[in-house]
Parts: structure tokens; sequence; C-alpha cells
């Protein structure tokens, strides 16, 4: 089911928690909601839900607008962060809910219903666990409940509020891949909020970035990590270095000296560079480079990161070389960006 | 809700099907559902306490205000407060003492313990009577022998304490142990390594931090010593003026169809009843309590 | 570390032995040196067995009708904001603080057939004041309370989510109360009418003047422990009693079980 969202305005007493949000969503997709917390994302799927209603615009499931219907009659599979299952029902009566509120014409038989929980208690791997109540169950398995709770009513699309929030690093990785698996299989249109962004780049089809009641960004992991849009996107995801700088005469200029960094579509001024630490060369000499003072180094992960002190005012900038390099404090290094961007200063 | 309720109007996209919280109830059955409670409590709540007013000053107020300053009804209410400033302090140290022991300290049985002392709320209050005339009548062992030492327990002022203190023990204890166990050792530990002796302690660090809910478990307390009917009339023989505490006067006057004087008798009670009432809200709001008297 | 264990556990025993502990010990003793021939000669008196069964279902009923309506003022104190509101959440604690003296009274005249209601039920014959009638009116007065101060903090926690995810799933609001909210009370609404239940069984003061006490048919257990007291016959007052007491800590114990099943099995107590 393609999922269509246009326009939408979300104002909750004076505060905008949605601002001309405008997404489509293919059918099949799997969509991550990523953005720090206020950002609009729970809000959107929320609204997606019909668990909210916008204060303008309008949301469409294919062709049908679904703003006009309520929460029972969109068929919305949602996965809430703290799960909500129902705690004096067992896990098949949880499963089978759905399908038993159903009104008597569309309802299937009882036998048929607990065929279809387990089945799909199968499909979430928590078979010969039916008879437990959510309290006897673990984190993860208590989320695997409610996904499968969720797929019971053939949804048209399925939403998911932080569905890993709750859980720790391990179980959340374990449970991330299996969730692309069910995905995979079930074929389902599903969007999912984190604020996770390691869980979105690998999880998602696409990357929508939120902020500020704003869509900042959509597009693939690589899209997403290797051409950030906006000064929000470079920051809020990986890690970024931002130098102040002057565009002038199509050349990227720091204090006196360009920096070998063409600009010729930029507007002349002052602007902000953005780059990757890790997205760099080392120079040699320095005819058109950005030189520093190495004012700290540390060891992350597979690589070295140096802190630079940068022109006169001492800018501070962080590049990462291969771990084995050998930088003492104080020693000058010149370096040059791969890939960057120019935003105008503020 | 009120709010979506008044944002109907502005809801764009869809102006023929208003959007319904789906947590809330559609207004008709909202409004139906108060005024349902509404009327039930106003029946069965309301209703009996105008009544007690209504009839108290049926004849007008003289005649009330002289039905409770007849000698009878005096000495009612001096031995009603007699009774309950005995009872309350009495259940006050107790009190104290039992959530001191249970909340700062662990031992085996922690669990039974609390349950013994809230054993007489579960206990009729008929039988709190029936317990004592058992041990204090004039057949039993203890009755005669206290008798011989000139110690009159049983349709004597004794009994009525005695009676009134079992039927009011756990209120301030129950108060008083949730509350010091959330509270820890922590700051008492600190006082006294520091250099405070364990009385210092308590003075100084323990009874700030529970004076709201004490002053609370007193109210209460106080509230049902002085209202405490059936264990009290088992064990009073209601000698007028002697045994017959303000709720006995008010069974007194009833039966001999004093009504208007028995409603003056009662409304004084009401009013006892009304301040708990007002004060309780009151210590709710200051020390933070929502959940009312927790059942008992 | 703490000093003062020795003295306020020493004083704390003390005190609950010699006023509680003995004094209910006493009434076990008594009625085990009655013999057990003449203690179920006394029990099974058949004013004794119709003051039982009256005193039990005028309660079980009362404690029903609380636990409906209880709900019910749980459910608007809980979820709705109106004017009154909070005179109303105070006033439910009325019965915690009227004396149960003034409230028989009190409802006595609402109830009589002269009185406030009775007159108008009069002329069709309606007896509610001096009938089995009188006494549910009477316990329902004393257990409303304990129904909603028990249901009332668990529907407080309540989380909106569980809600949501059952009109995601398509449920009505209606399915959604009776099939999610109200089961998931449960545990609370039992505990609230054992706890309304428990009180009413052993209810004196309230019941005594709106009840008639007319034996074999208005007559509760515990005006007939007073009843045999005033005769003297404390034989007769003592098995009843002991009858009553058995009865309270079964209620007791149900209300304890009630709990644990719950914890153990929801992960919350009632």
């Amino acid at each position: 089911m393609e999922l269509r969202v246009n326009s939408i305005d979300k104002t909750f007493s004076g505060f905008h928690a949605l601002d001309n949000v405008s997404l489509d969503i293919r059918s099949g997709e799997l969509i991550a909601l990523l953005g720090p917390s206020g950002s609009g994302k729970t809000t959107l799927l929320r609204l997606i839900a019909g668990l909210d209603f916008p204060t303008g615009g309008a949301i469409h499931f294919g062709d049908e607008d679904a703003s006009k219907k309520s929460v029972q009659e969109r068929n919305v599979g949602f996965v809430f962060q703290h799960y909500a299952l129902f705690r004096h029902m067992n896990v098949l009566d949880n499963i089978g809910f759905g399908l038993k509120v159903r009104p008597a014409a569309t309802r299937p038989p009882k036998s048929e219903i607990r065929r279809r929980a387990l089945e799909l208690l199968d499909l979430v791997q928590l078979s010969g666990l039916e008879k437990r109540f959510p309290n006897q169950l673990s984190g993860g398995q208590r989320q695997r409940v409610a996904l499968a709770r969720a797929l019971a009513i053939e949804p048209k699309v399925l939403l998911l509020d932080e569905p890993f929030g709750a859980l720790d690093a391990q179980v959340r990785r374990d449970l991330r891949r299996w969730l692309r698996e069910i995905h995979d299989r079930t074929g389902h249109t599903t969007v999912f909020v984190t604020h996770d962004q390691e869980e979105a780049l690998e999880l998602a089809d696409r990357v929508v970035v939120m902020s500020s009641g704003r869509i900042e960004q959509v597009g693939s992991a690589d899209d997403i990590y290797d051409t950030p849009n906006s000064p929000f996107v470079y920051g809020f995801i990986g890690e970024s270095s931002r130098l102040p700088v002057r565009v002038e005469d199509g050349q990227v200029w720091l204090e006196d000296r360009t920096i070998g960094l063409d600009a010729q579509n930029a507007p002349a001024g002052p602007a902000e560079l953005y780059f990757r630490p890790h997205d760099i060369d080392v120079l040699e000499g320095c005819g058109g480079c950005i030189a520093g003072t190495v004012t700290a180094t540390r060891r992350v992960e597979a690589r070295r990161r140096i802190e630079l002190a940068v022109g006169g005012p001492g800018h501070r900038v962080e590049i990462e070389l291969p771990a084995d390099s050998a930088v003492a404090e104080g020693t000058r290094i010149a370096f040059r960006p791969r890939a960057w961007k120019l935003f105008p200063a503020h | 809700m009120a709010d979506s309720l008044a944002l109907q109007g502005s809801f764009a996209a869809t102006p023929e099907t208003p959007f319904r919280d789906p947590t809330g109830e559609s207004p008709v059955a909202k409004w139906v559902l108060i005024s349902i409670a509404v009327a039930f409590l106003a029946l069965v709540l309301f209703m009996p306490l105008v009544a007690v007013f209504a009839e108290a000053l049926r004849r007008g107020w003289q005649v009330a205000l002289a039905s409770i300053v007849e000698p009878d009804a005096l000495a009612s209410i001096k031995l009603t407060l007699l009774v309950a400033a005995i009872a309350v302090p009495a259940n006050l140290v107790f009190g104290v003492a039992a959530a001191w022991a249970i909340a700062k300290f662990e031992f085996k049985g922690k669990a039974f313990l609390i349950t013994l002392i809230d054993l007489p709320f579960s206990v009729s209050p008929v039988i709190a009577g029936l317990v004592y005339v058992l041990l204090f009548n004039a057949q039993s062992y203890f009755g005669p022998l206290l008798n011989s030492y000139g110690l009159q327990i049983l349709f004597a002022v004794p009994g009525v304490v005695l009676a009134t203190i079992f039927v009011t023990f756990p209120f301030i204890a129950r108060e008083l142990i949730p509350l010091m166990q959330d509270q820890g050792t922590g700051d008492e530990e600190a006082a006294i390594s520091l250099g405070a002796s364990g009385w210092q302690a308590f003075r100084l660090v323990t009874l700030p931090n529970i004076k709201w809910g004490l002053l609370y478990g007193v109210l209460l307390c106080n509230a049902r010593a002085m209202g405490e009917f059936g264990a009290v009339s088992v064990v009073s023989g209601r000698l007028r003026g002697e045994t017959v505490t303000m709720p006995l006067q008010v069974e007194i006057l009833y039966n001999e169809y004093h009504f208007v004087a028995a409603f003056a008798v009662a409304s004084l009670l009401a009013v006892l009843a009304l301040v708990t009432l007002v004060l309780k809200a009151v210590l709710e709001r200051v020390y933070g309590r929502g959940d009312g008297l927790r059942g008992h | 570390m703490i000093p003062g264990f020795g003295i306020t556990f020493g004083f704390t025993i003390f005190y609950l032995s010699l006023l509680i502990l003995i004094p209910l010990a006493g009434l076990g003793w008594r009625s085990a040196s009655l013999g057990w021939a003449e203690f179920w000669r006394l029990a099974t008196d058949p004013r004794v067995l119709a003051a039982l069964r009256t005193s039990f279902w005028t309660s079980a009923f009362a404690a029903t009708v609380n636990v409906v309506f209880g709900v019910i003022v749980a459910w608007v104190l809980v979820r709705y904001r109106f004017p009154g509101r909070r005179l109303i959440d105070a006033a439910v604690d009325l019965p915690f603080a009227l004396p149960t003296a003034v409230a028989g009274i009190a409802l006595t005249a609402i109830y009589a057939p002269n009185g406030w209601i009775g007159q108008w039920l009069q002329p069709y014959d309606i007896r509610i004041a001096y009938t089995p009638t009188g006494i549910v009116i009477a316990l329902i007065f004393i257990g409303l309370p304990f129904v909603v101060r028990t249901v009332q903090p668990v529907m407080e926690e309540i989380s909106r989510e569980v809600e949501e995810a059952a009109a995601t799933l398509g449920a009505n609001r209606f399915q959604t109360v009776w099939r999610v909210i109200l089961p998931g009370l449960l545990p609370a609404i039992l505990t609230g009418f054992a706890l309304a239940f428990g009180r009413a069984v052993g209810e004196y003061g309230s019941v005594l003047f709106i009840a008639g006490n007319i034996p074999f048919v208005s007559e509760i257990a515990p005006l007939l422990i007073v009843i045999r007291l005033e005769e003297f016959n404390y034989a007769a007052a003592t098995a009843i009693g002991a009858i009553m007491l058995v009865l309270a800590f079964v209620v007791l114990l149900t209300i304890n079980l009630i709990q644990a099943w719950s914890r153990r099995r929801f992960g919350y107590g009632g």
C-alpha cells in the first residue's frame, strides 16, 4: 500500500509540532523517521495511524483519503514503544485480539483465529509461549508479541514507534536484523520511528531525517551519509567538522588563503564548510589546504581522531587518520576534504 | 479531550467526520456516566448528610442547641473527648514505634506482623467489644481479679477506652509504615554517623519527614475514635452521664423518640466528619497523597 | 547501626498482644472450651443461621451494587474534568468519616415509611426501612469508598498506549473498555468487593436503626451477638463471634490471595 502524506500541519496549543510535511512512501518500502526528541517524528507516525488528527493537510493510503477514517477503520498495525500488551491476556489472546473484535460478518471463526495466531507466533519465533502472560516475557519477547499482534489484522501499513527503544544493545541488534527479515518476508509498507541513526541507516530502505517539525532530508543510507543537504543532517548523522570560511572568486577562502576547493556555484560571502572527519586527504606541502596544529589525539574504534586548531582564532576541527599514524601534539598537519559542502553562515 | 472537541471546527481535512479521541468516550457517553455517578452519590452520600442537619433543625436551631447543652449530652461530649484524648495518643506512640521497628530494620515475619497490625480493620466492631466482655465479665478470670483492686473495666470508662483503642489501632501505624519504608534508613544513618543519638535522629531527621503522614493518621484515628459505635456500645453498659459517648447518646435519644435531640447531637458528629474531610483534603494537597484512605 | 530496634519492636509486640491478640485469642479459647457439640448446637440455632444468612446476602448484594457504581464513580473521577469533581472526590470518603450511628439514623429518616423518600414509596407498598432492603441501603453507604478507593489508583495507572493499541487493532470504544480496561481492573475490583463485603458483614451501627431487627427476617449476625450479650448468654455470643471472626479471616485471606495471584500473573497488585 502506498502512503502519501500531503502538506501536514500539526499544532498543539500554539506549539508547531509539524510544519507542512509531505512524504511519499512506496508500497512495500521500509522507512525510518529519524530525528532528535521533539522533531515531530512520533507525531507524524501517530497522525498516519489516526491516533491524532492533523491541523491541516491530508494523508492518503493508496487512492483513499485516510484522513476521513477513524483509527479503527484505517487498519494500521501499530507497535508501541512500551509494547502496550494487554497484561491480563496471554500471548495467544493478545495476538488474536484484533480478529476477535471484528464485527460478526468479517470475524473469522475461533479455530481460525487460533490457527492464525499460532502461525504468527511461529513467524516471530515464539512458538510454545502462547500460554504465557506478558509479565512472564522478556522485553525482546514482548516486542515480538506486539509485532505479531499488529500483523494479525493484516494491516495496510505497519507503524512502529521506537520499537527497540526500551531494549539493551545486544537485543536491539538481533531484533533489528530480525525485523528486516520479517519485512522482507511479509512485504508490508513499514514506517518506524527512531532516534538511533545506526538503527535507521542499517534497517531502512530510505531514511527521513526530521528536525523541529520539518523534514530535513529523505534518502537512502548512502545519500544521507555521503551527501547531507543541511548543517543539521551533517551534525545529527555521523561525525562532522565545521569551519567558518568565505567564498570569493569561485574559491573557498580560510582567512587570507584559499584552501584548494572550487566553489563556482556558491554565492560570494561568508559561509560554513562542512566535511566528514574521515573523508579527507592529508597533504605534504600546503599549497591550497587547511593546516592546523594538533591539540589532541584519541583512538576511536579502528581509527585515530585528531583535533586541530586551525587559523588565527584557532577554530577546532577534527580529522581521522589510520590508527597507526603517529601524531604528536603540537605538530602541524595539512589536509583537504574530499567531500564537503558549503552552507551560508548564520 | 476538551482540546480535541474545541478543535473540531478547524479540522479542515475531514469536516464531515469529526475526530474522536480513540482513548475517550463520546460526549454523550461521558455526560451520561457523569450524571449516573453524580445522581448515585447525591442519593447515597449527600442526602443522608443533608438529612442529619435538616432533621436537627426541624424545630429551629434553639431547640437543637438546647438538646446539645443538656447535661447528659454535655457529659457524652466530655466523655467522647476524653476517650479520644487517651486512645489517639496511645495509638500514636504505638504507631511510631511499630513503624520505626518495621521500616528501619529487617527481620523475619515482617509481612505477617503488618497483617496482624491491620487485623482490627477486618474484625467487626461488635467482635472488638465482645472480646473485652469475654475477658473482663463477672464470670471471667480477670474481671473479678481487677475488681478486687477496685478497677472496673466493663461498663466503665476503661472498657470504652479499650474498645476504642482496638478499633482505631491500625490507623496511624499503617500510615507511617509505608511512608518510613519509602524514606529508607539513609538519613538516620547519616545523622547517627555525625554523632546524633537515636532519639535525636528520630526527632531531628525522621520526624520532619513524616510529620504530614503522622497528622493524617492522627486525623483519621481521631475521627474514628470519636465516632465509634459498635464496639463501644457492647462494653459501655450505657450508664447515663458516665459511660455514654456521643454516638451512644444519639442512639439513646433516638430510641426514646427524642428525634430532634438525637439529630442535634448527630449533627455535631457530622460536623466533625466534615471538618475531618476538609483537613484530609488539605493534607493530601500538602503532602501529595491522592489515594484517599487506602481502603479501610 | 540505627538504635532502637529492641525497644520499639518489643513495645510493638507487647502492645499488639495485650490489646489485640490476647483478647482475640480469648474468644478462640472460650469457643474451644464450649466443646464441639455445644458449639455446633449454638451455631446451628435457626435464628443464628438466619442472621448469618441475612448478613451474608445483604453484604454480598451491597458489595455488588458498590462494584457497579463504584467503578463508574472512579472512572468519572479519573477520566473526566467537570465542575464539582474535587468536591465529589473528597465526598467519597464521607462514609469513612461519618460515625455509623449518624449514618444509621439519617438513612432511617430518609427511608422510613414517613421519611423523605419512604413517603413517596409508601403508596406503592414499597418498604425499604425495616426490611432487608434497608440493610442493603446502609451497607451500600458504608461500603462505597472501599471500591472507589481501591479501583481509582489502578485506573489512574492504565497507560494510554494500551487503549490506543486496542483502537489500532480495530476495537471500538465499548470493546476497548469492556475487553481491555475492565478485565485489567479485575484484581482491583475483586479486592474492592472483598473489602466492602468484609466491612459490611461486620457492620453494626448504620444497620441497627434501619433494619427493623425482626428475627429471621432483618436481623444481622452482629446484632444477634449484642442481643445475646445483653442476655448475659456469653456462650451463644461467643459461638456467633467465632464464626464471624473466621469469616473475617477468610475475607482477609481472599484479599491476600487475589493480590498474590494478580502480582504473579499480571505483575501488579490489586
